[in-house]
């Protein structure tokens, strides 16, 4: 008898212990994203010839470097409570910025902290209308949407080719992981990235000041957290996050043009949505973020492996999914509470 | 006079007007004739105020049941999305029926449109009002999944429609004026009427404060959600169904594409906060026009169209900076020191 009790109870308290962990607000929606990617790359390998290929796994990664990138940036300002829709026209921007000004015969060793200072400026005084004007998150970075997105028009109405040689050499340089597998100078930057967030956020006191504003903006206050420069710099590292993405998707793409990623602060949110980051803030992981964007991109690759979906496929699955997981959040956090 | 002038300051449509009568003011000195209204030989009325109206319409209906939406703190993104589906829904009946000239064919696919964009608004107050998700990230689905089914609709084609009785929504003419704009203002003021004339509006306001102190205080707020997203889906349908007829066609890409944004920009324009819990129909009615008086301008100005953008971001967030309590409180501390600064003469003069 008691040895039956014995037995049992170490089981039972593993089995706690992983309920535990996919009903807390804090895991759980990461742990299903996690599941969820898993099942769906095992289901689609077994489905379609090639899929569990290692270079279709690495392709993930090179085809949404830059969204990746967006998605930790977006992170950073929806944990906070906030949210950045100016994100998608400022890769645009990054896009033409770097184009034209190449293609005038600048160095990139110029044009890329060009770009950067560029669009952190641009976070910053969203930061700053959202902080010291009170104007909400989503009109401050709506008007930053427009600015960019016109911007871009202004620059150039068309595309522009990009062929000057550092952005080609980054374009097509390969870097080889053995075997016949290979990635892209652009998801070593995105991996950089993500580990410099990660440690931010986990590590530094700034990252506990962001985590305690999506908590509670007032308690964090009156605990004297450095709440306003918090709160302003988060928009500023979503800027350079959409610098760097800005970077990257014209490394991907090589050339500007103004009506590139529309609606691509659309997918950073609904990554970071699936990635488990609660919209009202305070609980969410950089890695969910990763896995959203995992997820997304699984979705588009299973569209192209099938090849008899037609691409509109694409945003319904992707809708259907942010609706499953919201409702996994609702559910989560309203047992928690 | 001054005491005037610190009421009108203090009024919350002071800046949106401001802004609006700058905006025709630019206008007239660019343009000689641009508040000249003619009559032309099929009794139509025309002229670029009339232009601006025609045009502003589509953003105005939605931005009208955008302001009941955002009242009670949500918020519809949407809309755009519902313009798509509307506009697929229509022209994809008319296109499959024997006779698409036929008064009943469009009355049916107008119909059919209207009903099916009601579903989805009443989808969206389910997942707000029911599952208690945020406003922000329950239309998102929608917003996200609306193009698709848009482009499952016509699947993937820019559907062409040849119907007379259709086309007359968009560009049609009653008694001179604007199909479109008589829409608009039927819609408009049924909004206010029913919101205003009666409780209903309070109540809005009161979810928009308090949903849970609402509800306790008897207030079905449940019920109100629903009205209002669903109110708010069909204004976007009928917009969506005037966009589509204007350009006979229907494009799941591109109808409505960034009409969410515009109108809500109205709304924030207007003075209604995001915040919920007041809204002001007739705000939302100035920021519309600022809107389109926006566009105008920036083509008769003759600044290339393609930097209508960069005039939005600036007129947003200029209104947007001049509406904020920050600059409120500089404004109120900087008339006090004039008030101040009078006095004292005032009292040498007395003496």
């Amino acid at each position: 008898m008691t040895a039956v009790v014995l037995v049992r109870s170490p089981l039972r308290r593993a089995t706690d212990a992983v309920v535990d962990v996919f009903t807390s607000p804090k895991s759980g929606p990461v742990m299903v994203t996690a599941v969820l990617f898993i099942a769906m790359y095992l289901a689609a390998g077994s489905l379609y010839k090639g899929f569990f290929s290692g270079q279709v796994f690495l392709n993930l990664l090179i085809d949404n470097a830059y969204l990746v990138v967006l998605a930790v940036g977006m992170t950073f300002v929806i944990l906070t409570g906030g949210i950045d829709l100016s994100v998608g026209s400022v890769v645009a921007l990054s896009t033409m910025i770097a184009a034209t000004l190449l293609r005038d015969g600048w160095s990139p060793l110029v044009v890329i902290p060009l770009i950067l200072v560029a669009t952190s400026l641009l976070g910053l005084a969203v930061g700053l209308m959202i902080h010291v004007f009170k104007v909400q998150p989503f009109i401050a970075s709506l008007a930053a949407m427009f600015l960019a997105r016109g911007l871009c028009y202004i620059i150039s109405n068309t595309s522009i080719t990009i062929d000057q040689p550092f952005f080609v050499a980054m374009a097509t340089l390969r870097i080889p992981l053995g075997g016949r597998l290979s990635i892209t100078p652009s998801v070593i930057v995105a991996i950089l990235v993500v580990v410099i967030a990660v440690w931010v956020l986990q590590y530094t006191r700034f990252g506990r000041t962001t985590y305690a504003i999506g908590g509670g903006e007032q308690s964090g206050m009156l605990m004297g957290l450095p709440v306003a420069r918090t709160k302003v710099l988060v928009y500023v590292i979503s800027g350079f996050c959409s610098g760097v993405a800005g970077v990257l998707f014209s490394f991907y793409t090589l050339s500007g043009y103004p009506l590139t990623t529309i609606g691509t602060e659309l997918d950073a949110i609904a990554a970071v949505v699936i990635g488990g980051t609660l919209l009202t803030g305070g609980y969410g992981f950089v890695l969910g973020s990763v896995l959203g964007v995992l997820v997304l991109g699984v979705i588009q690759t299973i569209i192209t492996f099938q090849g008899t979906l037609s691409s509109w496929w694409t945003k319904i699955f992707i809708g259907a999914l942010l609706l499953v997981f919201i409702i996994l959040q609702k559910v989560l956090t309203s047992r928690r509470t | 006079m001054s005491g005037f002038f610190t009421r009108a300051l203090s009024n919350r449509l002071f800046w949106p007007v401001v802004m609006l009568v700058a905006l025709l003011v630019v206008n007239a000195v660019a343009v000689p004739g641009f508040f000249s209204i003619t009559i032309n030989a099929d009794g139509h009325l025309f002229g670029s105020l009339i232009d601006i109206l025609r045009n502003g319409a589509p953003t105005l209906i939605i931005a009208v049941g955008m302001t009941l939406v955002i009242a009670t703190r949500g918020i519809d993104l949407s809309v755009g999305a519902i313009c798509a589906i509307a506009g697929a829904v229509a022209c994809s009946i008319i296109l499959d029926s024997p006779d698409p000239g036929g008064l009943w064919t469009v009355t049916v696919a107008v119909a059919t449109a209207l009903a099916l964009s009601l579903v989805l608004g009443l989808w969206n107050g389910f997942l707000v009002a029911v599952l208690g998700i945020q406003p922000i990230i329950a239309t998102l689905v929608l917003m996200t999944a609306g193009r698709g089914i848009a482009m499952l609709i016509t699947e993937g084609q820019i559907l062409t429609v040849e119907s007379a009785p259709f086309k007359f929504l968009g560009s049609g003419f009653i008694v001179g004026i604007p199909v479109a704009v008589i829409i608009g203002a039927v819609l408009f003021s049924l909004a206010a009427l029913l919101t205003r004339r009666t409780a209903l509006g309070l109540l809005i306001e009161s979810v928009g404060i308090n949903p849970e102190a609402s509800r306790q205080a008897g207030v079905r707020a449940r019920g109100l959600l629903f009205t209002v997203y669903g109110f708010c889906a069909l204004a976007a349908g009928i917009a969506g169904l005037i966009l589509t007829a204007n350009q006979t066609a229907a494009d799941a890409n591109n109808t409505g594409l960034f009409i969410e944004l515009d109108a809500i920009l109205a709304v924030v324009i207007g003075g209604t906060s995001l915040n919920g819990g007041r809204y002001s129909l007739v705000g939302t009615l100035v920021g519309a026009l600022v809107i389109q008086t926006l566009v105008t301008t920036v083509y008769t100005v003759g600044i290339p169209p393609i930097a209508t953008m960069v005039f939005k971001a600036a007129v947003v967030t200029a209104v947007c900076l001049l509406q904020s309590p920050t600059t409120n409180a500089a404004f109120a501390r900087w008339r006090d020191k004039l008030a101040a600064g009078r006095r004292v003469p005032a009292e040498a003069v007395a003496k």
